[in-house]
């Protein structure tokens, strides 16, 4: 679906071309409020892929559709990805505003360990030569991440004791950032959206590619 | 160019690893897809011949 990844392009390109050059700085944090359009999309898509491969890991063990097993295995690199970006770009706003590039905060913590079980759950899928097996092992460590997934997302809310601020966006108005970093941060949020969609289905098409490879390849050899 | 301030540094170097990343995993993706094509269309070309 090319329109996909043209959709991403523009709604990455425009919302961050829009906050970083249209955007006035914040009265407290100054020009480090622009990094908001890169941090919180990319933590907020680190989250909801590790979720969205909980969901295909559970298809693949109830219902064992090959797919949704591939789908998982594919949406992994992507997440890696995104938490990266995340962490980065929080030691890179946290420096300046918290006078620390990492601190033992709960959120930054359960993003990190999040980031670990991706690290995990790759490496899972290269370890094991039996692609059933594989995505069995990787469906259940997948559940288990699912807790530093949700903790990572809801960390702020029950502990208190961190640096990290709360929500940026919230259905609550009340917590959600001023109007004019509002409507270019969600243009970011829909573009990382858009990308992690438009990767996720083609790195699932590559991997259906090579499970059919691997099959033909089998099957020439009992063959010959 | 906006006046960046002193978190200049700060806020360029986010944009460029996050800008960085982001076209490395696109990149990443799209050439082992593309491998993975010709692979395969190279495997089934020869089980058509045999």
């Amino acid at each position: 679906m090319p329109w996909l990844w043209w959709l991403s392009a523009a709604c990455i390109g425009v919302g961050l071309v829009w906050g970083f050059f249209f955007t006035p700085d914040d009265f407290r944090q100054g020009s480090t409020v622009k990094i908001i359009y890169l941090h919180v999309p990319s933590a907020l898509i680190a989250i909801n892929a590790w979720l969205m491969m909980l969901v295909a890991s559970l298809i693949w063990l109830v219902r064992r559709h090959h797919v949704s097993a591939l789908a998982a295995k594919a949406a992994a690199p992507v997440g890696i990805t995104m938490t990266l970006i995340a962490l980065i770009t929080g030691a890179f706003w946290g420096q300046p505003m918290w006078g620390t590039w990492w601190v033992w905060d709960p959120r930054l913590t359960s993003v990190l360990i999040l980031f670990l079980f991706y690290v995990g759950y790759v490496a899972l899928w290269s370890a094991i030569e039996d692609p059933d097996t594989a995505a069995d092992l990787t469906s259940v460590l997948c559940m288990v991440g699912s807790v530093f997934a949700l903790l990572s997302r809801y960390a702020v809310l029950f502990w208190n004791q961190g640096l990290h601020q709360g929500a940026s966006l919230s259905l609550d108005a009340e917590e959600n950032v001023a109007d004019v970093f509002y409507q270019p941060l969600v243009l970011c949020m829909f573009g990382f959206g858009f990308l992690f969609l438009a990767l996720v289905l083609y790195r699932t098409g590559t991997e259906i590619r090579r499970r059919r490879m691997t099959t033909l390849i089998r099957r020439r050899a009992v063959h010959a | 160019m906006p006046d960046l301030g002193k978190y200049a540094d700060a806020v360029l170097s986010a944009y460029a690893v996050s800008i960085l990343l982001l076209f490395g995993i696109v990149a990443i993706s799209l050439s082992s897809g593309r491998r993975a094509r010709a692979a395969l269309r190279e495997i089934e070309e020869a089980q058509g011949e045999d």
